[in-house]
């Protein structure tokens, strides 16, 4: 009566040796390796890629372990931290900024374990050390923006149609525009309602005027929010890239939030000022002519002339600016460090769009000889980047920027000048920093408690129930196996909370074992013959284990659903965890139990303590 | 080895009074504490800057505190954590000032003057986060209980339904009230032990019930009076239950005593959790099971009819 059927043995062998090969490759360790990928869409990871970097490393005289390409990345391992360093700074020279040359951690285990798909879990920030930010989009400005923009085009098109208006203006999120009389206004319904279809119209009689006002219609703001978001998402993945970055994740969560982890991330401080830098740019013309001899009286005075303002350089130059913005930031479709090529000093490669060209040609033809300033708005404060002199007129589209700049300089102005992108300003929300020592205390904190406390049941177990308690302590042992080996597969993110699951999980499996031991004892004092003990016992139990996990497993559920972030790990382990208990506690223990007790015929007793 | 053998039903039932009243002083003393202290909810709830830094040398507290009064954080908190040499300093919610810069400029000035401080960990909530995290939290545990209550429903008889939901119920009151108590701190980490303790307890109940089940339906108690069927219930298990949150609480100290202090609140909630689970069910639970009248005929019903479609007939 306790003997299984050779394929459910074959089951159990089966399953306990995919969970060895699959819960392997977490303890081979890391070894630290570069990981270099294209920062343009029009570059690729291919071997021509690999032959640079390895001709690179080789000039270098440094030893790579191993170079693979993937679909993305070459990656370079190294015997040492100190050989990745030096092979990031000699790989970085050689690419140039067209590349990213990130320093990574790779799996040490070896490739017959990757090739069947076994690969180490992913260790989460809180045990490798890196920042997790949530960051908020300002929605609200986004569709101001858009109806800002409405405003123009309409303002626009309204004088283009010879359309008479009194006034155009825009209140929060609203477009006002006023006539003089009703025919004009119904003629600008038409033409408005036709060329921008997204503008819910309304005609409104002010005191003596003709007004229409327009708002956006609800799915016209939805697919500004959904485009805010999704241009933002771009714009953060270039920023992290500009970071060096090795595997970073930007995610949206929920309608207007973008979730950002940078594992082994440092340097907060500049992770945050790039991520977070929540900036616009605008192009306008310098006010030279005021900026004579009297200048630094003025400043000081606060009068200036009318339709200007006053910014600073970085330097604390100030630097007076007209009020009428030549071009916005959404114009620039791209910007580079490089080098000047007629005299090779360092300099800024701007691309405009279609349109922004047109108009920095016109501009430039109009002011050769005169300044131009770029200004940075961050939080509403402006600042200037650069103000150079226009040397000529410039068309295409294609701008240099150049003059009295270091390489560093030309790299921070481009980087500046791309994060001027952003279509909604963004806030953090919630941050969490975890420093790499702490996580390597983490991650030792929580083995450590895991195998004493492992070791500490069984040494319970044992000692109470003697040789089925070590089939108890095999099962249980058998459990954490399948855990670790599902989790792994999955490719699940381990957590301190969820090592907490882990270390819980096996403090509450070894319940079934017990109830199961339990029972037996019960029908064996009852009279009841070992063998049919056995049967009892683990037949009884069964109704009793799987209620019992249910429960459980009901407040896992719930912890996934409704936890974030953390909590979210020790859910998923726990509601595993369970899964794999009732496996590991019934079958696998059975297992052991026929395979030493089952053979016998004439069984007189049973080590159950 | 065996420690648990007893020949004799114990006689829980008799004082069964008694327990109730130590129940419910200690109810009363969590909802009292709750109602007036309230709770220390950590900075995932509230909002604010949590910062761990570590100094090569024991940290000077005052220093620190007088560093975060010059940017205006005067009601700071600053304390060690862990040894001498490492610092937690948690910054509330201040209008104007609590962002996420912010973390940053008191680690500048902490440097200020070429000490050397490590930054170990910073956590940042903003306001409206901790306002969602909390409400979310609040629903994960109202989830929780009614899954729980839905799942006795079908599985038991509803007077067990009804005394498992409130001996658990108590058991989170009291956790939370000790929480309250000695203002520990209550953060993530601690609700997901306070809502694993929820199930874990729960499926306590469930394991002593069942038993109760058994014995009800057994010829062997066939006119004995409910608390003796109880009594005899419980002693049949009372091995299982000390040897499985036994073994639990031995994982949990591990945690508790190795875990270092990221996991010390939320192996503490769970070992009073473990503790009160254990009495809840035994002492709580079976009482308000025998007060609500539970009688042989509510569980052998629901037996007859497998006996009639066996066609055996005795």
């Amino acid at each position: 009566m306790n003997r299984y059927p050779l394929w459910k043995y074959l089951i159990v062998l089966v399953t306990l040796v995919a969970g060895f090969l699959y819960t392997l490759p977490n303890f081979y360790g890391e070894v630290p390796a570069i990981q270099v990928s294209p920062l343009r869409s029009n570059l690729k990871a291919d071997q021509a890629l690999l032959g640079r970097i390895e001709e690179t490393l080789k000039a270098a005289s440094l030893n790579a372990e191993g170079i693979a390409l993937d679909e993305t990345s070459v990656k370079a391992r190294f015997p040492s931290t100190d050989e990745q360093l030096k092979a990031r700074d000699a790989v970085q020279k050689a690419l140039g900024e067209d590349y990213v040359v990130a320093l990574n951690l790779l799996s040490r285990s070896p490739a017959w374990l990757t090739s069947i798909g076994a690969l180490p879990m992913y260790l989460g920030l809180d045990l490798r050390g890196g920042v997790h930010f949530l960051m908020q989009v300002d929605m609200k400005s986004a569709l101001s923006k858009k109806v800002e923009a409405y405003t123009n085009d309409i303002r626009g098109s309204l004088r283009e149609q010879r359309i008479q208006y009194s006034g155009i203006s825009r209140e929060g999120q609203q477009i006002r525009i006023r006539f003089r009389d009703t025919a004009t206004r119904e003629k600008a319904l038409i033409h408005i309602s036709k060329s921008v279809p997204d503008l819910e119209l309304k005609t409104v009689e002010g005191s003596g005027e003709y007004q229409l006002t327009g708002i956006l219609r609800i799915e016209a703001q939805r697919r500004t929010q959904e485009f805010a978001i999704q241009q933002n998402i771009t714009t953060l993945r270039n920023r992290v890239n500009e970071l060096g970055v090795a595997e970073p994740i930007i995610q949206q969560q929920g309608a207007d939030r973008v979730v950002v982890q940078l594992p082994g991330v440092q340097d907060t401080a500049k992770a945050k000022d790039i991520l977070g830098r929540t900036a616009t740019l605008e192009v306008r013309m310098v006010d030279d002519e005021n900026m004579g001899v009297d200048f630094q009286q003025r400043v000081k005075s606060g009068q200036l002339p009318f339709g200007t303002e006053l910014y600073y350089e970085r330097n604390g130059q100030p630097v007076l600016v007209k009020r009428q913005v030549v071009l916005t930031g959404e114009r620039i479709n791209d910007a580079q460090p490089g080098f000047d090529s007629t005299n090779g000093e360092p300099a800024v490669h701007i691309t405009l769009d279609g349109a922004g060209a047109r108009i920095f040609q016109q501009v430039t033809r109009e002011n050769v000889g005169k300044r131009m300033a770029i200004l940075l708005f961050e939080r509403g404060k402006g600042e200037v980047v650069t103000a150079p002199v226009i040397r000529q007129e410039i068309g295409g589209g294609r701008v240099q920027i150049s003059g009295r700049m270091t390489t560093q300089e030309a790299r921070d102005v481009s980087l500046l000048l791309r994060a001027g992108a952003l279509a909604a300003p963004m806030d953090i929300v919630e941050e969490r920093t975890v420093g790499p020592s702490l996580g390597a205390d983490n991650i030792r904190v929580g083995f450590q408690s895991t195998w004493i406390g492992f070791a500490a049941i069984a040494v319970l177990m044992v000692a109470y129930y003697t040789l089925v308690g070590v089939f108890s302590v095999l099962a249980l042992a058998a459990n954490l196996l399948f855990l670790i080996a599902l989790l792994s597969m999955l490719q699940a993110t381990l957590t301190l909370p969820g090592m907490a699951g882990i270390a819980l999980t096996i403090g509450m499996a070894i319940d079934a074992n017990v109830l199961i031991n339990e029972r037996i004892r019960e029908e064996l004092r009852n009279g009841v013959t070992p063998h049919a003990a056995i049967f009892a016992g683990y037949d009884r139990a069964w109704g009793t284990i799987l209620d019992s996990n249910i429960t459980t497993l009901i407040a896992g559920l719930a912890l996934f659903a409704f936890g974030s972030g953390p909590v979210k790990g020790f859910a998923v382990v726990l509601c595993l965890g369970i899964l794999t208990s009732i496996f590991s506690a019934v079958v696998v223990s059975r297992a052991m139990m026929n395979l030493y007790y089952g053979g016998r015929r004439k069984l007189d007793r049973i080590a159950i303590g | 080895m065996e420690f648990f053998r007893f020949r004799q039903a114990i006689p829980f039932m008799r004082h069964a009074r008694l327990f109730n009243i130590i129940s419910l002083i200690t109810f009363l003393i969590a909802v009292v504490s709750l109602s007036t202290k309230g709770l220390n909810l950590g900075v995932d709830f509230t909002g604010g800057t949590v910062m761990e830094v570590s100094y090569q040398q024991p940290a000077e507290l005052d220093r620190i505190r007088d560093t975060l009064g010059k940017l205006g954080f005067s009601e700071a908190s600053v304390q060690n954590f862990g040894t001498s040499r490492d610092v937690l300093i948690r910054l509330p919610v201040k209008e104007g000032l609590t962002s996420a810069k912010l973390s940053e400029q008191v680690l500048a000035e902490l440097r200020k003057g070429g000490t050397p401080v490590e930054l170990r960990r910073v956590e940042f909530v903003g306001p409206q986060v901790g306002k969602e995290l909390f409400e979310s939290g609040a629903l994960a545990l109202l989830f929780v209980c009614l899954g729980i209550v839905a799942y006795l429903a079908l599985r038991f008889e509803w007077k067990f339904g009804v005394a498992a939901i409130i001996a658990n119920l108590h058991d989170v009151v009291i956790i939370v009230g000790f929480f309250s108590l000695f203002q520990w701190e209550f953060s993530l980490p601690v609700l997901a032990a306070v809502l694993a303790i929820l199930g874990y307890s729960v499926n306590e109940s469930v394991v002593v019930f069942d038993r109760v089940r058994e014995c009800f339906r057994s010829r062997q108690f066939r006119g004995a009076a409910v608390p003796d069927v109880l009594n005899a219930a419980i002693t049949q298990t009372i091995s299982r239950t000390i040897m499985t949150h036994g073994s639990t609480q031995l994982m949990v100290c591990a945690m508790l005593i190795f875990g270092g202090e990221t996991l010390y609140y939320f192996a503490l909630a769970l070992t009073i959790g473990i503790c009160f689970g254990i009495y809840s069910s035994v002492l709580v639970a079976s009482p308000i099971v025998m007060y609500l009248g539970v009688s042989r005929e509510d569980l052998v019903k629901i037996d007859k009819k497998p006996d009639n479609e066996s066609g055996a007939v005795v």
